[in-house]
């Protein structure tokens, strides 16, 4: 039975929202719906942060905030959420909170527009532990562009923030919000229908919460549009103005959001989010690490899911030539059972992937790094964080004595799909790992890629740095990256 | 008695953080998108050219008639004034008709319920379309000869023989990109229908008074049937100066046809494809010099691309023109400039104005000339520096009175270590096989005034009310700058009373009339000027009913700290001015200014087109990847000049600002349009303004320790543009760095384009 509201924590009291489109955005909610105009949009696609807001989840009786797009995100997701907004860490009395005072005293707004974004985004870096050092406040801040400041005073508004330890009057409320979370939460799947006045059509809403659930709805309705993170699905309806009539929400399966590592593996639930993902990858493999590092931005890897990374099949995802260099496999699971699948093959052509009807994928599994195993990934775009790839690539050899015995080489950005690049892995198996093996592979690439020029770089530009990430893999396996790398830890200063 | 009296609090001369800040935080302060809407608003969606240049055959709207929620589309048949909304040419339309111009171009405007479905509609219409030959590049336009004015020409001495003469010789030739403003506030305006055919706009831009007169006129009323009021912008850079009209019009044409409040709201991909941007420059050289680096003559040869029509571009590339010296003194110089008319948006001021492509065409040079000789490049920049008493006529024939770039120069270049550090950095390279780094120092000379002469000139309006509260209006507008609190500071000091009694309000057009837009940097110097008129004016209105009142003679009448001190008496400012107002004293003044001095026959480009010159200095220190032509800035240490600052706080946040503003420009900010005209990278995702983590780790930002020569406001100095071309150091630094990497192999200093991307690096190195 279709339900027509949700609830979600809303100035500290449970909130209930009636009858809506379930492709309204969350920042429309707040300021055409609840005059709540603090929060702004500054690009509708996720890309510029002036819409951050905070989203409080209950997990493991604790709460977790995280800085999110209000601008991309449809408001059913919220439901049985905490969120809160720039007005909500202005006092009742009216006092300004910290981090609001000390961006306000250090001058760290001009036009003001991208501010209120900034403070929820530094909220939450703040209470997600995060550090007063400048990689991290960075890493913090990417997602929120600020065209006037040139930063610096926004940065130090973060170190003082943190040094001041004030408790702000949030912190008492906790228990409290911590209490209505767990009393709102369901075992149900969440159901919503609501008729477009404009078209006449239903358009539908489920949110399963298990995994069996989620295999008989999309087999019943194969046509529906599956959201996870929605950082893509997002822009189809704000930019592409796209009807989607039948949503299934993917973000109450705790299934899908498991980390397990065994002996030989570690397996990701395609629910997982890169935020999630990135502590035991970063360990395991420090280069896909970064690579997640520079995947978006917080807002983004908060929300975004390795899943939807994969299932999307664009050729320009980041962690799909990186997967496929470590041999990632894809569990894929309908009514029909669970089948796996190496990545590679998941990507059949531009826009076409192994995926039947009532399909989804499931997870990964990738197998832990080799006392042997040499690897090695690059991401090259025209700004270092928060930006699409011009190219993508990865490199895993196993070396045996100084012999290459297996090769693993995949790229993104330069074909229709994620690739392997076939030749040139042939070109390394069973050669010295040397530099003239080397310059005979970057000769092979040539047959492996076939890039395009676009607003990122041109086909030639790609084609050159391709081949030159593998000469500087080749590299770095005894040069410190303090002579070869201008970002990320170990970079030159 | 006066002297031991504390200051007041937001007095001049001091850190004093915006007026707005606690707002900002909060998300209190009011953009136009935050006012509530009016009940039955529209919201209004431009349909756009999907060509670069061609006929409409035909123009088929029904099915967006016929969409849900639409209640009017509007063509430029339905406008009942001037199908026009450009600044001055008469050939910007709100409408185009019959001939598309450039792709994106405004053809038809639809009012909807909401905005979903007014977007959604503006895609539905049908136009067929006669295909004409597009116009796309400079390169295009420049065989074509296709310019939106006669070129131009400046010219000091003879370059031809100079040239001749010159014992070594240089040309060259790059390109410089263009810039999207990236204000995080999109275009917006928002029109409310009055009685009598009036309009009340809210827009969201730099030049009220514009908006105000071309709304008039596309409605076919007189200029005092519109208002228009800005609170403050979520940002200008100059992307508000002209474009906002466009947006205006259109609301104001719909809640006049509709007699509903229309508000149009642009999405951020219409508004970077719609609204122009800085202008892109093909620069070339030929340049003579000796061995010590002196530049005996110099041909230049500036391109730009105008894009469709006219707009501001005759100023932007005149000023163009007026920094192509910079800081250094040629002899014998010809600058030749072209405006090429391109099937493009037409591009538009952005901070800086033209300024920031001459300069940077000049500080190639140097940087040519250092690779050529095997020298220094701050030494060929140190003996090429305009002198003080000679070699101080600029190629518009103005002397320079207040140079100061010699001791700014060599106080950074002393305090920033310079010198040592060109050192490690060789060592540094002699070491390293795959980074290379480099170190530059660039110069900025700015010349502070509006070209046109007669945008020199503002207004303020001041009321004290009887409870001595006082409200404070001026032309200019806000747009993050800290414009309203320097005049704020102006008009506390003047009165001697607290900030804090100082209403700051909105600039409206109806309080101050036939304002200039807020642009040239001159913001704070007019109004902060004329607001002091005005403060003025009211101060000796109440001496002199004081010293009647009091029976005190109007020298021992003192204004300080919230009080009056007359003789041996102190009454409070509020006491004062309420025995005013039953004096039936006036409170109420207005203030006016305009420019003394400057002059410019635009026919010879000849005169004094500035007042003064804003000057600063940047060190940048850059490092590039050799194996992906990845860059990052290490390190940047900044002097500038503000003259006497009003407040330093907020003209170090212009300088930082800037210079990262400027960075981006010249490093990851790339303008894409494809074969067909159509801009490939219209929003965040694929156009990539700096973040935090571009901002150099290291960043040291000095004010210089001087006053305006000229009677500036306070003595200050303009502060908003100036700041932007300190970012040539890195361009510079990128240059060097890539001909350091080239060392032994290239005889030529590499001609690096900007946006020195990634890629432009990787394809300069050899």
């Amino acid at each position: 039975m279709a339900q027509k509201n949700i609830t979600l924590l809303l100035g500290g009291q449970p909130h209930e929202v009636i009858n809506f489109d379930p492709t309204r955005t969350l920042l429309d909610y707040l300021r055409y719906d609840s005059a709540r105009t603090g929060t702004k949009e500054g690009c509708g696609e996720g890309d510029c942060g002036a819409c951050t807001v905070v989203i409080g989840t209950l997990k493991d009786g604790k709460l977790r905030f995280e800085a999110v797009n209000s601008c991309i995100i449809f408001l059913p997701t919220l439901d049985g959420k905490l969120l809160l907004t720039v007005e909500d860490l202005v006092h009742p009395d009216g006092s300004l909170h910290v981090i609001q005072r000390v961006i306000a005293d250090l001058q760290g707004s001009q036009c003001g527009f991208c501010t209120p974004g900034f403070v929820m985004a530094i909220f939450a870096h703040i209470r997600s532990g995060g550090g007063a050092g400048l990689a991290s406040i960075n890493d913090a801040l990417v997602g929120n562009l600020c065209r006037c400041t040139g930063y610096g005073p926004i940065i130090e508004a973060v170190r003082r923030a943190i040094s001041e330890q004030v408790d702000d009057h949030l912190t008492a409320l906790e228990e409290t919000w911590i209490k209505q979370l767990a009393a709102m939460s369901s075992p149900d799947t969440l159901s919503l229908s609501w008729i477009c006045p404009d078209t006449g059509k239903e358009r539908h809403y489920s949110a399963p919460k298990t995994t069996a659930a989620l295999t008989a709805l999309y087999a019943a309705y194969p046509e529906a549009t599956l959201l996870a993170g929605g950082t893509d699905v997002g822009l189809w309806v704000t930019k592409q103005l796209q009807s989607l009539n039948r949503l299934i929400y993917l973000g109450h399966i705790t299934e899908l959001s498991q980390i397990t590592q065994s002996k030989t593996h570690i397996e990701i639930g395609a629910g997982v989010t890169f935020a999630d993902a990135q502590p035991i990858l970063s360990a395991h493999f420090p280069d896909l690490g970064e690579v997640i590092r520079r995947l978006g931005s917080s807002q983004i890897r908060n929300r975004a899911t390795i899943g939807g990374n994969i299932a999307n099949g664009s050729p320009i995802g980041d962690s799909m030539p990186v997967l496929i260099a470590l041999n990632t496999e894809l569990a894929l699971q309908s009514v029909k059972g669970l089948r796996r699948i190496p990545l590679e093959d998941y990507f059949i052509s531009y826009g076409r992937q192994d995926r039947i009807a009532g399909e989804f994928v499931a997870a990964i599994r990738i197998p832990l790094p080799k006392p042997d195993q040499y690897f090695r990934a690059y991401k090259i775009s025209k700004r270092f964080d928060q930006d699409i790839s011009a190219v993508c690539g990865a490199i895993s050899v196993t070396l045996d004595d100084g012999l290459i015995s297996s090769a693993r080489v995949a790229y993104g950005g330069v074909a229709a799909t994620p690739i392997r690049a076939l030749n040139t892995e042939n070109t390394l198996i069973g050669a010295k790992w040397n530099e003239r093996t080397i310059q005979s592979a970057m000769s092979a690439l040539k047959n492996d890629l076939s890039p395009i020029s676009d607003m990122r770089a041109s086909a030639d530009y790609r084609l050159k740095v391709a081949r030159n990430i593998l000469f500087k893999a080749y590299i770095e396996y005894d040069t410190p990256l303090s002579q070869t790398r201008l970002i990320g830890d170990g970079a030159a200063e | 008695m006066t002297e031991n009296t504390p200051p007041i609090n937001g007095d001049i001369h001091r850190d004093i953080r915006h007026d707005s800040a606690h707002k900002h935080v909060a998300g209190s302060a009011d953009y136009i998108d935050d006012i509530p809407e009016k009940r039955d608003l529209l919201h209004v969606c431009l349909g756009q050219s999907s060509r670069a240049h061609a006929r409409m055959k035909s123009l088929d709207l029904d099915d967006v008639r016929a969409a849900p929620g639409v209640v009017m589309v509007l063509t430029a048949d339905d406008i009942p004034g001037r199908n026009d909304v450009s600044p001055f040419a008469g050939d910007d339309p709100l409408f185009a008709k019959d001939i598309v111009q450039f792709h994106g171009q405004s053809i038809f405007a639809v009012a909807a319920i909401s905005r979903d479905q007014a977007r959604r509609a503006a895609k539905l219409a049908k136009i067929d379309y006669e295909d004409y030959p597009a116009i796309l590049t400079i390169d295009d336009a420049m065989a074509a000869k296709s310019y939106i004015e006669a070129p131009q020409c400046v010219k000091q001495g003879d370059s031809v023989a100079a040239l001749k003469k010159a014992p070594i010789r240089r040309r060259g030739c790059f390109r410089v990109g263009g810039q999207d403003h990236f204000y995080l506030e999109g275009q917006i305006a928002m029109a409310e229908p009055k009685e009598d055919g009036d309009v009340h706009v809210w827009s969201s831009t730099q030049n009220p008074t514009e908006v105000q007169h071309l709304v008039a006129k596309v409605l076919n009323i007189p200029d005092n049937g519109v208002t228009v009021e800005v609170r403050r912008m979520g940002g200008g850079f100059g992307g508000k100066e002209t474009h906002p009209s466009l947006f205006a019009a259109a609301a104001a044409l719909v809640a006049r046809k509709t007699g509903r409040t229309a508000k149009c709201r642009v999405d951020r991909d219409d508004d970077m494809i719609m609204t122009g941007k800085r202008h892109d420059f093909r620069i070339d050289y030929d340049v003579g010099f000796d061995s010590e680096g002196r530049i005996l003559g110099l041909d230049l040869k500036l391109a730009s691309r105008c894009g469709y029509s006219v707009d501001l571009s005759p100023a932007i590339n005149d000023r163009a023109m007026f920094h192509s010296d910079n800081c250094y003194f040629l002899e014998h110089v010809t600058i030749n400039s072209y405006r090429c008319r391109t099937n493009t948006v037409s591009n538009t001021a952005f901070r800086g104005f033209g300024g920031p492509q001459g300069m940077i065409a000049i500080e190639r040079i140097m940087d040519v000339i250092a690779h050529g000789l095997s020298k220094d490049p701050l030494d060929v920049r140190m003996i090429n520096l305009y002198g003080k008493t000679d070699r101080n006529i600029t190629p518009y024939g103005m002397r320079i009175e207040d140079n100061i770039a010699p001791e700014l120069i060599a106080e950074l270049a002393e305090t920033a270590d310079y010198k040592n550090r060109r050192k490690e950095i060789t060592a540094f390279n002699q070491a390293n096989k795959y980074l290379t780094k480099a170190l530059s120092l660039t110069p900025v000379k700015f010349g502070i005034s509006f070209t046109a002469l007669h945008l020199n000139q503002a207004g303020a309006l001041i009321h004290i009310y009887s409870d001595g509260s006082v409200h404070l209006n001026h032309g200019g507008t806000e747009m993050g700058q800290g414009l309203f609190i320097k005049v704020a500071q102006v008009v506390a000091n003047e009165l001697q009373i607290d900030i804090d009694r100082i209403k700051i309000s909105a600039t409206t057009t109806d309080k101050v009339p036939n304002s200039s837009p807020t642009a040239a940097s001159s913001g704070s110097d007019l109004n902060g000027m004329a607001a002091l008129a005005a403060a003025r004016t009211l101060k000796d209105r109440l001496t002199a009913f004081a010293e009647n009142h009091y029976d005190c003679p109007s020298d021992q009448i003192i204004f300080r700290n919230n009080h009056i001190y007359l003789g041996d008496q102190k009454i409070s400012f509020n006491q004062l001015v309420h025995q005013a107002y039953l004096g039936r004293i006036s409170l109420s003044s207005t203030g006016f200014y305009k420019t003394p001095k400057i002059h410019y026959d635009r026919k010879t480009h000849k005169g004094r087109p500035f007042f003064y010159f804003s000057y600063g200095a940047a060190i940048a220190e850059v490092i590039i990847d050799l194996l992906t032509g990845e860059n990052k800035i290490l390190r940047v240490d900044i002097l500038h000049d503000v003259g006497k600052s009003l407040n330093p706080a907020i003209d170090r946040g212009q300088i930082e600002g800037g210079f990262i503003q400027g960075a981006g420009w010249l490093t990851t900010e790339e303008l894409v349009f494809d074969d067909k005209g159509v801009l490939r990278s219209h929003a965040p995702s694929t156009y990539k303004i700096p973040t935090s983590a571009d901002r150099p780790a290291q960043m040291t930002i000095n004010l210089w320790n001087g006053v305006n020569k000229e009677d500036t406001i306070h003595k200050s100095k303009a502060v908003g543009e100036p700041p932007l071309m300190l970012a040539i150091a890195v361009h510079s630094a990128l240059t060097l760095a890539v001909a350091n990497a080239n060392s032994n192999k290239a005889e030529e200093l590499s001609a690096l384009n900007a946006p020195a991307t990634a890629e432009e690096i990787l394809s300069k190195l050899i």
